[in-house]
């Protein structure tokens, strides 16, 4: 399916979720348009991959809605496959069964990500930079409309990370697909992305990496552990928690 | 050669071709507990097919269906480990067993028979239920085999792809229940698992994808059987046990071999 930049893909609208009494998202609101890098970033424990998990329709909420357009196809690209050691796969093999298709197809899936020499490795032997890449051109295979990202530089070192923001933005250019990604590091994917949303069990800030970076929330949440933040910090005017805020 | 070791030989190769693909599952989604569960209901299966005058074996397929049906829902709950649960099933189940058969005092079974099998009591009506049976859950499992493959790998990605998560893994349970049932007669209830996991974690070192892994457990099963029973005619040793043996002698052996698939190939 392919549609107008800007259209919207999908949306959560006042999502919250409780898991054994914990509340684990609070009234969150999230809108992904078509054409979009939207970056979700928080601490540990923040539920970034829940609310993934929720924006993925795997984890129903307790309380909102999400709306997904319909025959949107989405491409999940987990933090890391279950795979056991005993289970023998080849890239290739793997690759055909998210897609069965011509071998050329596959090849060229991952020539794209940048991974074509392992074509033919066993799926156990690939490096962390390898596996991501692999991963991403699995979900290519699909012909996402949106892609779900769950960290998807993990385990690589800063080059490589350099490397698949920049990989992730151009297929965002060529696919005109929206791209929805959870991050952990923050310096680099605020390059990459065009929307940040700071996420620790609410949305704290939202918006451009710019206004985010200098958003008090931001500061307090991921500032240099010097303790004058904890001194500054209001809670300033522009930082709402509502479905009314801007997205842009 | 005599009757009774033909039909053995039979029976033991039919059970060896259905354990091996689905120990080659049990192992990826390690469900050794699970399976190991499953036959220790036998015995209830068969104080069940004594009480409704069921075939033994009807009654022990339905008693592992049942099973891994409280199984499969009692593995969405979260109150307790999914091992925890296992266990109370496993040993409820056989213990249950054990006390219903007491109770019939007409009855009288041959305990060591069903707890380490009888391979060489095996019956042309056991040799169809062995093949009818094993034929049916072969079927299944080639039915459901790629998307459970997609299971195997990743559960959540499988859901988001649109796959019937739940369906498939419902299903395939109860075809592992059904391949258990019939393997009890051949190695009893306390080495079933043995059959499954032994070939298939031999197969694991030359199998280049999960298809040859799977068919590769298959062979080396037919080969444990063959030399158990080999083995048991020459010393007169219990035949289920001296499979079980042949099949790990075969497990240590298979590491004197190279590995047909090379786990870190030189690449770049």
């Amino acid at each position: 399916m392919t549609g107008e930049t800007g259209e919207k893909l999908l949306e959560l609208t006042d999502v919250g979720l409780t898991l054994r009494d914990r509340e684990i998202l609070q009234r969150v609101c999230l809108q992904v348009d078509r054409g979009e890098i939207l970056t979700i970033v928080g601490p540990n424990g923040a539920g970034k991959t829940t609310l993934l998990r929720v924006a993925l329709g795997l984890q129903p909420p307790t309380s909102g809605r999400r709306y997904l357009q319909p025959d949107v196809r989405i491409g999940y690209m987990p933090q890391r496959l279950q795979l056991d050691a005993t289970f023998p796969l080849s890239v290739r093999r793997f690759l055909s069964l998210a897609a069965p298709g011509p071998a050329a197809s596959l090849a060229d899936a991952l020539e794209q990500v940048g991974a074509a020499h392992v074509f033919d490795a066993p799926l156990h032997s690939l490096s962390g930079g390898e596996m991501q890449r692999v991963l991403l051109a699995r979900t290519l295979l699909r012909q996402p409309d949106l892609l779900v990202l769950d960290e998807p530089v993990q385990g690589v070192d800063v080059h490589g990370q350099v490397e698949l923001y920049r990989l992730i933005a151009r297929i965002r250019d060529e696919r005109a697909c929206a791209i929805l990604m959870v991050s952990h590091d923050l310096h680099l994917v605020m390059a990459a992305t065009d929307r940040v949303v700071c996420l620790n069990r609410h949305i704290c800030c939202s918006g451009a990496p710019e206004t985010v970076t200098a958003d008090p929330a931001y500061l307090e949440m991921f500032g240099p552990l010097g303790v004058q933040n904890l001194a500054v910090y209001t809670h300033d005017s522009e930082h709402r928690h509502d479905c009314s805020e801007e997205h842009r | 050669m005599d009757d009774f070791l033909l039909r053995a030989m039979l029976g033991g190769f039919g059970v060896a071709l259905v354990a091996g693909p689905f120990g080659a599952f049990v192992v990826w989604r390690r469900l050794a507990y699970f399976g190991d569960t499953l036959a220790h209901s036998a015995l209830l299966g068969v104080a069940v097919g004594f009480l409704l005058h069921l075939n033994l074996t009807l009654g022990i397929v339905v008693i592992c269906q049942v099973l891994a049906l409280l199984l499969f829902f009692g593995q969405r709950q979260r109150h307790l480990a999914s091992d925890t649960l296992l266990g109370i099933l496993a040993h409820g189940a056989l213990s249950l067993g054990l006390v219903a058969l007491a109770f019939m005092e007409t009855v009288r079974i041959d305990l060591m028979a069903y707890l380490f099998g009888d391979i060489l009591a095996i019956t042309a009506a056991d040799l169809a239920w062995i093949f009818g049976g094993g034929l049916l859950a072969l079927l299944g499992l080639l039915w459901i085999w790629q998307p459970l493959l997609a299971i195997t790998i990743h559960e959540d990605l499988a859901r988001v792809e649109g796959i019937a998560v739940d369906r498939v893994n419902w299903f395939f349970l109860g075809l592992i229940a059904l391949a258990v049932a019939l393997m009890m007669k051949v190695v009893g209830m306390l080495l079933v698992t043995a059959l499954l996991i032994i070939p298939a974690a031999t197969a694991r070192r030359f199998a280049a994808g999960p298809e040859w892994m799977a068919l590769l457990a298959s062979l080396i099963g037919c080969v444990a059987v063959g030399g158990g029973l080999y083995g048991s005619y020459l010393w007169d040793t219990p035949t289920g046990p001296s499979i079980v043996v042949c099949g790990c002698l075969l497990f240590i052996f298979s590491f004197l071999l190279p590995a047909g698939f090379r786990e870190h190939p030189v690449r770049k």
